[in-house]
């Protein structure tokens, strides 16, 4: 399984990368979700993946029979999600914003403060 | 029970929500501004003198034993920077007061700010590195909504490109805290650090640690990764800016120093290496961007890159003088930098523009202020008495008993090149006779936002004026954290109690 997921978020991260260096402003959002969504997957990925073995500890014992899933990097995409979710809601209506006023979704005619 | 410890993250917390409650009380906001920010530097005035007297100061939230839960620490660093946070934070305030027009305030400036203040002092304060990423996006949110409030063209393409590279410094972080938690099965940075310097080396604790200069290197602004604050920083109103540069930058600054004291300090002689490279490249990039400026906010812009390399540079060489004098720096820095564009933005309300072609004369109508620019002016660019002397004094006299003549050589004409620029704003800005213009004159500043704003500007100056004349308590101060930094095995002892071996 590892191998598998570890294919998908490189190539994830592939398409991100490709998406944020073209000129258009939304491909450059999409390309920020992407990037966002393979990061969640990576800290996923890195408890190992564990079928059906959930972190309970049984009636009668103090710590867990066997090997379990580890709850903590679950726990760190939730809160890595919520916060990319609003960071992206963010980004979204900027650049909404950014074509009303600048009145084009060409990076190459950002320029105005580069000079 | 030591709530000084949690009292500078809660304070602007709740600060910016009761702002909120009073969405439509301008009075009752800008009240509450000045309290949030002003209680905000006492508490950092009371964690500090805790720090100092008592040594470094554990708070578990929540009740969890140290590995477990999420650990607010505060040592000398950390408290030395909710200080300044609070001395910035205080003073932007008092300045906003007169500056920030009625537009902005109505679409919630102040709540803005109150939220900033605290995700910059609980980056500072954490002791939980994902606890800090969480941190981190508290403050770039906020900033991300202060740098748009207006909605310029120059605004919007400035955000663009600050969003975008800052979101990518997150991701990296979060990928590199991700790594690191599969690593060694922990997030408490005290923890990672003890566990660490247990591990086989495998080169991939390297890997990390580039990764975390990289994610960080882009919050600090250093080379090669310093593009997006020369694009974006002089385009939000001056008050917004101000906090900014005092602000933002040094969170990354600060947040390379406690990585690369605490937990990557096992091969400097490859990531520190790096460092000092990257230190190098940055005072000289950014001091050359500077000199080809001519709008006020990009030449201060530009020389916030020059001055990071210079922190940088104290962290780098890793020895007990150079860090002092990256602490020493960053002190300096944060008042100098931050004074700097309240100047600028008493120019900008007196005469309307930004643009050194366009102004002039100033010494002529207003000397006190001319005297207010120098005194900031020439501390930055390291004139004895004033602190940036001694800043600079102390990381270059640490990179030549290191022998890094390269890197040394180009700090000292880093040194010049800033004199450079600070004397050309002064003879365009204050001593050339003013331009003809055919445009209108902006209408009269009411006499009391006046008042209010060269006060600000005068206060920070006191500061700059006793930390210069002043330097042997900053500089015990510098030490005493230095030798903290130094020692992580007391940070650790500190978090995770003297036995530290509680955990499975």
């Amino acid at each position: 399984m590892e191998p598998l997921i570890a294919v998908a978020i490189g190539t994830l991260f592939a398409a991100a990368v490709y998406m944020m260096l073209r000129r258009s402003i939304v491909k450059l959002v999409i390309g920020l979700m992407l990037l966002s969504n393979a990061a969640n997957l990576l800290i996923f990925a890195t408890a190992g993946m564990v079928r059906g073995a959930p972190p309970l500890v049984p009636e009668g014992l103090s710590a867990p029979a066997g090997a379990v899933a580890d709850p903590l990097p679950q726990a760190l995409v939730l809160t890595a999600i919520v916060i990319a979710f609003g960071v992206l809601s963010f980004s979204v209506v900027l650049v909404r914003r950014a074509w009303e006023i600048v009145g084009a979704d060409d990076l190459d005619k950002m320029r105005d403060t580069d000079s | 029970m030591t709530p000084q410890i949690a009292l500078p993250i809660l304070i602007p917390l709740l600060a910016g929500a009761v702002s909120l409650l009073f969405w439509r009380s301008r009075s009752m906001q800008r009240f509450l501004a000045v309290a949030g920010t002003g209680s905000l530097l006492l508490t950092g005035l009371w964690l500090l003198a805790t720090v100092q007297r008592d040594g470094i100061q554990v708070m578990q939230m929540g009740g969890w034993t140290a590995p477990f839960g999420i650990s607010l620490v505060a040592d000398l660093l950390g408290a030395i920077m909710v200080v300044l946070t609070g001395i910035i934070g205080f003073a932007v305030a008092l300045f906003s007061l007169a500056t920030v027009g009625r537009g902005h305030e109505a679409y919630g400036y102040f709540p803005l700010m109150h939220l900033l203040l605290a995700g910059v002092a609980g980056a500072f304060l954490t002791g939980d590195i994902f606890n800090l990423y969480v941190w981190f996006e508290v403050m770039l949110v906020a900033s991300f909504a202060l740098l748009i409030l207006g909605s310029e063209k120059a605004q919007m393409e400035g955000a663009i490109k600050y969003v975008t590279l800052n979101l990518v410094s997150s991701v990296i972080f979060l990928v590199a805290v991700g790594l690191l938690y599969g690593m060694v099965g922990t997030l408490n940075m005290a923890d990672i650090a003890r566990r660490l310097a247990t591990l086989q080396d495998d080169g991939m604790v390297d890997v990390l640690a580039m990764m975390f200069m990289v994610a960080f290197g882009i919050k600090a602004a250093a080379f090669p990764l310093f593009f997006w604050l020369p694009a974006s920083y002089h385009t939000p109103p001056v008050a917004v800016s101000a906090l900014f540069a005092g602000l933002l930058t040094k969170v990354g600054v600060y947040a390379l120093y406690r990585v690369f004291t605490l937990i990557f300090h096992h091969s400097p002689g490859y990531t520190h290496e790096i460092l000092l490279w990257g230190a190098g490249f940055t005072m000289l990039s950014g001091v050359l961007g500077a000199a080809a400026q001519f709008e006020f906010r990009r030449i201060l812009s530009f020389h916030i890159v020059s001055q990071i390399g210079y922190m940088i540079l104290g962290l780098a060489l890793f020895t007990p003088l150079a860090i002092i004098g990256g602490v020493f720096y960053i002190i300096h820095h944060i008042i100098v930098k931050t004074n700097l564009f309240l100047v600028s933005g008493i120019v900008h309300r007196l005469r309307g523009t930004y643009q050194l072609k366009s102004l002039g004369g100033l010494y002529r109508s207003h000397p006190w202020l001319a005297v207010l620019f120098l005194i900031p002016a020439l501390s930055l660019a390291g004139m004895p008495p004033l602190s940036g002397f001694f800043a600079k004094f102390i990381v270059i006299r640490a990179g030549i008993e290191a022998e890094a003549y390269g890197v040394t050589f180009i700090a000292l004409l880093v040194g010049l090149l800033t004199l450079y620029s600070m004397i050309k704003i002064w003879a365009e800005v204050f001593w050339k006779a003013a331009p003809e213009t055919r445009d209108a004159p902006p209408p009269a500043v009411a006499p009391r936002a006046m008042w209010l704003m060269s006060a600000t500007v005068s206060g920070l100056a006191l500061c700059t004026l006793y930390i210069g004349l002043n330097a042997g308590p900053i500089y015990a101060l510098a030490e005493a954290s230095a030798g903290q930094l130094l020692a992580p095995e007391r940070y650790i002892e500190a978090v995770l109690g003297a036995a530290g071996e509680g955990t499975p």
